[in-house]
C-alpha cells in the first residue's frame, strides 16, 4: 500500500485517503464549451512521468491537497501545497 | 518399533517431557519439541498421504515445512503441516484424501487409469454438456484434495497489528541474524522474522561448528534489542514496504497478521532444496539431504535402514557423514560430480525397495537421498519488482535488479565460506539501518509541516557490498526418466512435455494449463524443475524459458489470519436496546444496524396512514452548517435556489455531480440567521460531507462556512399519521403546533417531553402528516418511550424501514441509489422546476443546461395490469413482442394502503407519457402488462394528508 505524505498528518496508508486522480482545473462553467467539460470531467493525461494528483485526507485531517508523484517509481516530490482543482468527482 | 536414535547434540526434542497422540486412530507416542512428522517417523509410520489425481501412498519428502505430501487433519483443523506442526499432548491427527483408509485406497484405481489424468483432463472433460456442471462439480469434490471443514467450529481468537520498524529481516538464519545484529548496532528498529520455531536456518541440523556459530549469533541477537518473531512468515511485500507477516506464535491469538510499515526490508530466506525429477521420485523413502540431516540431528529420528545417496554438492556429502554416524547402511553414493545418475527408484506399491542406477546396476535400499541443487526462494524480491536471472554455472536464479529499500543476503545472493556470508549480511544490516534513516529524512522532508526536519540531509547510503561467489554446481533437474515434478498436484514431467507440445510452452500459460506450481508449496519445490523441463522440450536454455512471476502470499496463508480481528464499527442509534428488546428485525443499512420491521410492515403502514407512527430515522445524515456564507454553500450544492430561505423554513433540494448524475436528496432547514442544518440521505452522509468540503476548500477558500457533521450527535425520529400533531403536542409545551403557526416544511426549536434544544421538522416521507424530531442522542431513548407511552390511546405503533419503503413509493418518492443510477441525470426526475440554470453556478450546471435539451429517460409510476402481480425490481420493460428494452422497474411493492402492486420504473421517453402500454419481463420469463400513471405517486397525488 502506497505511502502518502500528508502534509499536516505526516506519512499515512493510501486506504486512509480518497485518491481524486489527475488533478483538473474546473473550467468555467459558464463558457466551457461541452468538450472543455467533458475533457476536465474524464480525461487524463496519463504519463509514465510526474503527474500532479488530488487527494482528501479522509481518516485524517480531511485537507484537499495535491502531491506530485512520479508514476513509474510512486516517488513523491516537492512539499504539497494546499490543494485546489479537485472536482468533478464526489 | 521405534526409529528414535540416541541423544544427538543438537537435538530440538525434550526427553523428560514424552507426549502421546492419536494416528489415524491409533495411538502413539513423542517427545515435546517434534513436529508431527518427526513423531510418525519415529513411530516408523512412513506413508502419510495419498497424493492428489492417482493416490499413490507418499512419505515425508522434505519433512518440513514445504513438504508437499504432508497434509494432516489435526482435530477440526484441516491441511496441517505436518512438517511443521509441533506435537501437543492428546492431539488427534489424521490422514486426508484417502477413502476409506490410508492402507487400502480406492481411489488409488485412478492410478491404474492415469494415463487418462494428463494434463487439461479436467479443461477436457468436463466442459460440455454445461447442464452437468453441478454434477461434475460433485464428482471432483470428492476427489479433491484437502481436509474437513467443520462449519461448527469456533472462532479463534485472531489479531492484527500495525507496527513502524526501520528494518524488517525476512529470515532468521546465520545472515539475517548477521544482518539484524549490525542494523541494531546503529540504532535501527529491527523486526527478525523466522519461518520456523526456531532461529539458526540450515545452522540447526548442521555440525559441531554449526552449532557453536548459532549459540553466539543467537547470543548477539537475543541481547541487541532485536524484536524477534519466530515461527511467523514474511507473505507479502507490497508498495513502499507494506509487509504482511503472519505470527503463529502469539501468546494468546491463534494467529496474528501484523501490518509492517518497513523503511528497509532485508530478504534472508536462504534457500530451499530442489527434488530430482525420476521414475519412482515419489515412493515413500526418496528423501532430499535436508530431510534426512533434519530428521536425525534435530529429532534424532533414523530415517532408514539401508541407504543410496545421490550427490552434487557438500550438502549431500555431509548427509552421508550423518546417516554413517547413526547407523544408517550407506550402500552406493552415486556421485552426480564424476557423471553418475540414477534412474528408478523401484519397490511395491507402499515403498522404496531398491535404486536402479544409469550403469546398470540395482541396489539395494530402504532410502534414497537426493542433493542435487537449490532453489532461491525469490519471491519477496519478485514483489518488489525484480525478475531473477538464471546463473547456469551454479544452476540456479539469482535476484538481478537494484532496489533502494530492498536488500537480499545470505544463499540467495551467493555462496562462500562462512566468513564470507557474514561479513555480506553485516555490510547488508549496515546499509539497511542507513538507508532506513536517510529513508526516514525523505519523508520528513515531504511532510514538513507534520514532522519538522531534523538536521541536514544525509547522503543516500550507496551498496558498497562485495558480492558474494557464486559456487559451480552440477545442472541437475530430470534423469534420463520422467517422474513427478510437483508432488502437490501430482503433475509428472511427462504431462509438462505433453502439454508443452500442445502449445502450452510458454510457462506462464504451461503453470496455468498443468496447475504445476501451483499447489500449497508455491511452486518452492516445482518452479525451476518445470522450468528446466520445459527448457527441454523447446530446445532451449533456462534463462531462455525463464521463470514465473512469484506473487504473495510466500507461504499459505490461513483465511482467519486474513479475516482477524473486524475493526469496523456498527453504528446504533440510542433507540437500538429498545429496537432489541421490541422484536424488531434488524437490517444492515450501509454501516448502520436499524429495524426493517416490527413483525408485520404491512400493518405498520396501516396503522400509520390511520392513527400515528413513529420511525427512527437516526441515520438520516445531518450537517450543521454555519456561517454568513452558507446559501452559497446551499446555491452551489443543489439545483434549486437558497438565497431568500427564510429563517424558521425547509426546503428540498436535489444535488447533483459536475457529470449532472443525481447525488443525493434531502432538506436544509434556516435555524438562525447563520445557522442551518442540512439532511442527506443514509447512504449519502459521508459523501455530502467530503463533497461540501471539497467546495469550501478548493474552489471557494474565501466563503466562510464551517460543516459539522452531527448524524450521531442527534436521534432522529419522525412521528407520521393523521395523528401526529395530537400527539406530538402532548410532549411538546414551548411551540405552537397549530397547523397556521407551524406550516407544513418549516422548523421549530423547542423541548420535547422535558429535553431542551429538540429541533422539530414539519417534513415526512411518508406522505402523512408529520414531524420530524432531531433529539440529542443522549436524550433519544427517552423521547422514543415517551411519544409511545403518551400516545398509547392514540393507537401509537412504531414502524421501520420497510413500511416507510413502502409508503414512500405509494407516494411515489423516489429513492436515490434505489430508483437512480450512476447514468440518472436530474431531468429524469420529473422536477426542471427544482433546476435553475439561471443561477450564475453550481455543481453540474453546464449537464444539466444540455440535459434539458436532450430526451432522457423519465422516471414514472407504474401500475400493473393484475394488481396481484409485482414484478421484480430491476425487471425489465420492453417493446410489446420484442426484446427492445425501453426501460426497467426501479422499486415495487404490494400496497397494502390501495391493496394493489405499485411500481416505479425509468423508462424511455417514448414510453413516458401517461396511459402507455408496458410489457414487463417477470424473472420466470413471462410477460405481464402494465401502464404508465398520470401521477408519479401512486396515493394522494394532490398532497392533501401530509398539510394536514
Ligand atoms: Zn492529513
Amino acid at each position: 500500500m502506497l505511502l502518502v505524505p500528508c502534509p499536516n498528518c505526516g506519512p499515512r496508508n493510501s486506504a486512509d485517503l480518497r485518491y481524486f486522480g489527475e488533478s483538473h482545473e474546473r473550467p468555467n462553467p459558464a463558457s466551457a464549451s461541452p468538450h472543455e467539460w467533458r475533457s476536465y470531467l474524464y480525461l487524463e493525461d496519463n504519463p509514465a512521468d510526474w503527474l500532479k494528483e488530488s487527494w482528501f485526507c479522509r481518516s485524517g485531517c480531511r485537507r484537499y491537497f495535491t502531491l506530485e508523484r512520479h508514476t513509474g517509481t510512486n516517488e513523491f516530490r516537492s512539499p504539497p501545497m494546499p490543494g485546489n482543482k479537485v472536482g468533478g468527482k464526489a | 518399533m521405534t526409529r528414535r536414535l540416541p541423544a544427538q547434540a543438537g537435538e530440538v526434542i525434550n526427553r523428560s517431557t514424552p507426549l502421546s497422540f492419536k494416528w489415524d486412530g491409533g495411538n502413539l507416542s513423542a517427545f515435546e519439541g517434534d513436529t508431527i512428522a518427526s513423531a510418525l517417523l519415529a513411530n516408523d509410520k512412513r506413508i502419510v498421504s495419498r497424493s492428489m489425481k492417482y493416490h499413490r501412498p507418499r512419505g515425508y519428502l522434505t519433512a518440513d515445512f514445504w513438504d508437499p505430501n504432508g497434509f494432516v487433519q489435526v482435530g477440526d483443523d484441516p491441511n496441517v503441516r505436518s512438517g511443521h506442526r509441533l506435537v501437543e499432548n492428546g492431539m488427534t491427527i489424521d490422514p486426508q484424501n484417502v477413502w476409506p483408509s490410508l492402507d487400502y485406497d480406492m481411489k488409488a484405481a485412478n492410478g491404474l487409469v492415469g494415463r487418462f489424468l494428463t494434463a487439461g483432463f479436467y479443461y477436457k472433460t468436463f466442459i460440455k454438456p454445461q447442464a452437468m456442471w453441478p454434477v461434475y462439480e460433485k464428482v471432483l469434490a470428492r476427489f479433491a484434495p484437502g481436509g474437513t471443514v467443520d462449519l461448527d467450529t469456533p472462532h479463534g481468537y485472531h489479531d492484527k497489528r500495525y507496527a513502524h520498524p526501520d528494518v524488517v529481516v525476512a529470515g532468521g538464519g546465520p545472515a539475517g541474524m548477521a544482518a539484524a545484529i549490525s542494523a541494531a548496532s546503529l540504532g535501527a528498529r529491527v523486526m527478525l522474522v523466522e519461518h520456523e520455531h526456531a532461529l539458526g536456518g540450515h545452522l540447526r541440523w548442521g555440525n559441531a561448528e554449526d552449532r557453536r556459530l548459532l549459540d553466539e549469533l543467537r547470543g548477539k541477537v537475543e541481547g541487541a534489542g532485536v524484536e524477534i518473531l519466530t515461527n511467523s512468515t514474511v507473505t507479502g511485500r507490497y508498495e513502499d514496504n507494506w509487509t504482511a507477516i503472519v505470527q503463529r506464535s502469539h501468546p494468546i491469538a491463534v494467529e496474528r497478521l501484523i501490518k509492517a510499515r518497513a523503511k528497509v526490508l532485508v530478504v534472508a530466506p536462504g534457500l530451499i532444496e530442489r527434488p530430482y525429477v525420476f521414475t519412482g521420485n515419489d515412493k515413500p523413502g526418496v528423501m532430499l539431504s535436508g530431510a534426512v540431516r533434519r530428521l536425525i540431528n534435530m529429532y534424532a529420528v533414523k530415517p532408514g535402514e539401508r541407504a543410496v545417496v545421490f550427490t552434487g554438492n557438500a550438502d549431500g556429502d555431509a548427509a552421508i557423514v550423518d546417516l554413517e554416524r547413526v547407523g544408517v547402511t550407506v550402500a552406493r553414493v552415486v556421485d552426480a560430480r564424476q557423471g553418475e545418475n540414477i534412474v528408478v527408484a523401484k519397490g511395491g506399491a507402499k515403498a522404496l525397495d531398491s535404486v536402479e542406477l544409469s550403469d546398470g546396476s540395482v541396489i539395494e535400499a530402504d532410502l534414497l537421498v537426493t542433493a542435487v541443487g537449490w532453489t532461491a526462494p525469490t519471491s519477496l524480491l519478485n514483489m518488489a519488482g525484480d525478475r531473477p536471472v538464471y546463473h547456469a554455472g551454479s544452476a540456479r536464479f539469482y535476484p538481478s535488479a537494484e532496489i533502494h529499500n530492498v536488500l537480499a543476503t545470505g544463499g540467495i545472493a551467493g555462496d562462500g565460506d562462512a566468513d564470507q556470508l557474514l561479513a555480506h549480511a553485516e555490510a547488508t544490516g549496515r546499509l539497511a539501518a542507513n538507508r532506513a534513516a536517510a529513508v526516514a529524512h525523505r519523508v520528513q522532508d515531504l511532510t514538513a509541516r507534520a514532522l519538522p526536519v531534523q538536521g541536514p540531509e544525509p547522503t543516500w547510503p550507496e551498496d558498497d557490498r562485495q558480492s558474494l561467489p557464486r559456487d559451480s554446481h552440477p545442472a541437475l533437474f530430470r534423469s534420463t526418466t520422467h517422474g513427478i515434478v510437483d508432488y502437490s498436484e501430482d503433475v509428472d514431467s511427462k504431462d509438462l512435455v505433453a502439454a508443452a507440445k500442445e502449445g502450452y510452452d510458454s510457462v506462464e500459460l504451461l503453470k496455468r494449463y498443468t496447475t504445476a506450481t501451483m499447489g500449497p508449496s508455491q511452486g518452492k519445490l516445482e518452479t525451476v524443475n518445470t522450468v528446466a523441463v520445459l527448457a527441454e522440450a523447446r530446445g532451449e536454455t533456462i534463462q531462455e524459458v525463464g521463470t514465473t512471476v512469484w506473487r504473495p502470499p510466500y507461504a499459505p496463508i490461513t483465511l482467519g489470519a486474513l479475516g482477524g480481528r473486524v475493526f469496523e464499527p456498527v453504528r446504533v442509534s440510542s433507540i437500538q436496546s429498545w429496537h432489541e428488546a421490541n422484536g424488531a428485525t434488524p437490517i444492515l443499512a450501509g454501516a448502520w444496524v436499524r429495524p426493517d420491521h416490527y413483525g408485520d410492515p404491512a400493518a405498520e403502514v396501516t396503522n400509520t396512514r390511520t392513527n400515528v407512527g413513529i420511525i427512527d430515522v437516526t441515520p438520516l445524515g445531518k450537517l450543521d452548517l454555519q456561517g454568513p456564507d452558507v446559501p452559497k454553500l446551499l446555491n452551489h450544492l443543489y439545483t434549486n435556489k437558497w438565497s431568500q430561505l427564510p429563517v424558521g423554513s425547509v426546503r428540498y433540494g436535489i444535488m447533483c455531480a459536475e457529470d449532472g448524475v443525481v447525488l443525493d436528496d434531502g432538506v436544509t432547514g434556516r435555524l438562525s440567521d447563520n445557522r442551518y442544518l442540512m439532511t442527506t440521505t443514509s447512504s449519502g452522509a459521508a459523501t455530502i460531507w467530503e463533497w461540501a468540503e471539497n467546495w469550501l476548500q478548493t474552489e471557494h477558500p474565501d466563503w466562510q462556512v464551517h460543516v459539522t457533521p452531527v448524524t450521531s450527535g442527534f436521534t432522529s425520529i419522525n412521528v407520521a399519521g393523521p395523528k401526529s400533531r395530537a400527539l406530538v403536542s402532548r410532549l411538546v409545551d414551548n411551540v405552537d403546533l397549530g397547523p397556521d403557526a407551524f406550516d407544513y416544511m418549516q422548523v421549530r426549536s423547542g423541548t420535547v417531553a422535558g429535553v431542551p434544544n429538540c429541533f422539530m421538522w414539519r417534513i415526512g416521507f411518508t406522505g402523512e402528516l408529520s414531524f420530524e424530531l432531531h433529539v440529542p442522542s443522549g436524550h433519544g431513548l427517552h423521547v422514543w418511550t415517551a411519544l409511545l407511552e403518551m400516545g398509547n390511546d392514540l393507537g401509537v405503533k412504531p414502524f421501520g424501514l420497510e413500511a416507510q419503503r413502502i409508503m414512500r413509493l405509494e407516494k411515489g418518492h423516489f429513492i436515490v441509489g434505489q430508483d437512480t443510477d450512476g447514468l440518472t441525470k436530474a431531468p429524469s426526475l420529473g422536477m426542471n422546476g427544482l433546476i435553475k440554470l439561471d443561477k450564475d453556478d453550481f455543481a453540474g450546471k453546464p449537464e444539466l443546461a444540455w440535459a434539458m435539451e436532450q430526451s432522457l429517460p423519465s422516471l414514472v409510476a407504474i401500475q400493473t395490469t393484475d394488481p396481484a402481480e409485482v414484478p421484480t425490481e430491476a425487471s425489465q420493460i420492453v417493446r410489446a413482442g420484442t426484446n427492445e428494452i425501453l426501460g426497467r422497474i426501479t422499486s415495487s411493492r404490494m400496497s397494502p394502503t390501495l391493496d394493489r402492486s405499485i411500481c416505479l420504473g425509468q423508462v424511455l421517453p417514448e414510453a413516458a407519457p401517461a396511459g402507455t402500454e408496458l410489457t414487463i419481463v417477470m424473472i420466470d420469463g413471462r410477460r405481464i402488462t402494465a401502464r404508465v400513471m398520470e401521477h408519479q405517486a401512486h396515493f394522494d397525488p394532490e398532497g392533501q394528508r401530509l398539510r394536514g
